[in-house]
């Protein structure tokens, strides 16, 4: 599997074609919406909250098949969680994001996300793979 | 742009001895031989300018302008004969070549002096450029961010109207609005000599004529004509250009403003500070005369002068036939994107548009950013994104699109390079999906 390749998981694949979560709804408690100025993508994350806690996230956005599985994959995984433990996951995430392959992806904390770890290899993905959990962490610091 | 109809192109063995000057252009990336088609964005550099850079360096690296000793002297004679070069390129005198950070900064250099005329400042010379409430700025929808900003903000500075030329369903400017929108409220029009997206070439001389009828000046971002065609100023008759030295073959952190002596001389400075006053006092200053009235500060020298050898460079193969070398690569681009099945060029495409050597892509149901991958394994190097001009992308119904950008040392095979590779990525796409 050559570099390319390996960035376009059918994990990926699979929530691009069939986004979780996507589609904005009424009574969201906390709103982000974030954009990649270098190449216009977006993502508006809505969280509905019940004291510390994410009881459903709705997602909508437009951009590349990174930063729009990256948003479904997120938005699957947030509902139940504290913003302790949502915030826990960002950190991780961004940390193996940020390491250019070196800290891998874990599995076990961040389950489908670990198929973004393609990402991590190059610079410019990044921020696309980024895009949805920073509109996380924006949205449950409005809290 | 006289000569570039009739100039040669250049031949197979011209341009494998230019490719032989571009030592970047052996690289390998992703285990593919480069095909590098970013040049619009930046352009490589050829042997000659790295070394004049660093023979600046090593030889004769000195401050400018200042100091009795035999260094600072030569530095300094380098360092305007580079303006001179540069000037006699570009069709404009030495005293109207402005050093710049890039095009940017040379725009903002515009915008901000007229401000501060706005401002009072510059006394009555600079009167004549106030602008107020009722008073319009016009620019266009095809502009480079850089050529769009610094007019939206000097318009809510000065109270000015921001109006723009809007462009058609396939991205051509409407000029047929344009008796519309300049009127005697217009006082500067701003326009792209050439699109950055679309490739297309604007008339600068008629419509610097229409503005100038009705008393606008006219500032033109020539970042993507000045590299590309044969660019005479003064017959073009615009009051202001921008262009930077990195899309030129020369360094990055150099570009220069053009302004016509009447303007330069009138107008206030926008950087104030040292190495640009005659007299300074606790109550205020007494500016020098342009250019240096508009060069505060330390000055990019390596830069300036490495950007003089790229003139060189380019004088030496000659830009008319450089022109004509990318006008034959547009072409085939244009050609060959359009037979490829799912491929939006944005743009106009017809036979008679003037264009240069580039050309953006929409694929419906592909972002720019994942085709940009695909290629990047192939070693071929394209933009993705906006480029800098997101108006004109919304207005085409996208946010980011796919341009490869040709120059002198781009061969036929790279052009189809990418034009085989592009169907390949489209289909690896459409497979996933």
């Amino acid at each position: 599997m050559n570099e390319v390749e390996s960035l376009y998981q059918d994990i990926i694949v699979d929530h691009v074609k069939h986004p979780r979560r996507q589609g904005l709804r009424d009574g969201a408690t906390v709103e982000s919406h974030q954009l990649n100025p270098t190449c216009g993508d977006e993502i508006t994350l809505q969280l509905v909250l019940d004291g510390d806690r994410i009881v459903d996230a709705a997602w909508t956005g437009r951009g590349c098949m990174v930063s729009q599985s990256s948003a479904s994959i997120l938005a699957e995984q947030l509902p139940g969680l504290t913003a302790a433990e949502a915030g826990e996951r960002i950190e991780s995430f961004r940390a193996s994001m940020r390491s250019r392959g070196e800290i891998p992806v874990d599995e076990d904390l961040l389950g489908d996300a670990v198929a973004l770890e393609g990402a991590a290899k190059f610079v410019a993905r990044v921020k696309c793979a980024m895009l949805a959990w920073v509109a996380a962490e924006d949205a449950l610091a409005k809290r | 742009m006289s000569g570039t109809a009739t100039a040669e192109m250049l031949s197979a063995a011209e341009l494998a001895t230019i490719r032989a000057d571009f030592p970047i252009l052996a690289e390998r990336v992703n285990g593919h031989e480069l095909v590098y088609l970013d040049w619009g964005a930046t352009a490589q550099r050829p042997r000659q300018v790295i070394d004049a850079e660093v023979d600046y360096v090593e030889h004769r690296n000195s401050a400018v302008h200042r100091g009795a000793h035999t260094l600072a002297a030569e530095a300094t004679e380098e360092f305007e004969g580079a303006r001179a070069k540069v000037a006699a390129f570009v069709g404009a005198d030495e005293d109207e070549i402005v050093w710049t950070s890039n095009a940017t900064e040379a725009l903002n250099a515009v915008a901000y002096a007229i401000g501060n005329a706005s401002a009072g400042r510059g006394g009555a010379a600079a009167a004549r450029y106030r602008l107020g409430p009722g008073d319009e700025i016009l620019a266009t929808e095809i502009e480079h961010h850089a050529n769009l900003i610094p007019w939206q903000e000097l318009a809510a500075r000065t109270g000015a109207t921001f109006r723009y030329v809007p462009v058609d369903d396939e991205g051509a400017l409407r000029l047929d609005l344009l008796d519309g929108l300049l009127s005697a409220r217009t006082r500067l029009f701003a326009f792209t000599h050439v699109s950055n997206v679309t490739g297309q070439v604007l008339p600068v001389a008629e419509l610097t004529a229409r503005a100038h009828a009705v008393g606008a000046l006219v500032a033109l971002d020539a970042c993507q004509s000045a590299p590309h065609l044969p660019l005479d100023l003064h017959a073009l008759g615009v009051d202001f250009a921008a262009f930077s030295g990195h899309k030129m073959l020369g360094p990055t952190g150099v570009g220069a403003l053009y302004g016509r002596r009447e303007h330069l001389t009138a107008l206030p400075p926008f950087l104030t500070g040292g190495s640009m006053i005659t007299t300074v006092t606790m109550e205020g200053a007494e500016f020098l005369p342009p250019p240096q009235r508009f060069e505060a500060g330390t000055q990019r020298v390596s830069q300036a002068i490495a950007l003089g050898a790229a003139v060189d460079y380019l004088d030496a193969v000659g830009v008319d036939r450089i022109a004509a070398h990318e006008a034959a690569l547009g072409r085939r681009l244009v050609e060959g994107l359009r037979a490829i099945d799912g491929v939006r060029i944005l743009g106009p495409v017809g036979d008679g548009v003037e264009r240069t050597g580039l050309a953006a892509i929409d694929v419906p149901g592909i972002h720019a950013h994942d085709l940009g991958q695909f290629l990047d394994s192939r070693g071929i190097a394209v933009r993705v994104g906006h480029h800098c001009a997101q108006p004109l992308h919304r207005r085409l119904g996208t946010t980011a699109s796919t341009r490869a950008s040709a120059y002198l040392a781009t061969t036929p095979d790279e052009v189809d390079a990418y034009l085989a590779a592009l169907p390949e990525a489209i289909e690896f796409f459409r497979r996933l999906a």
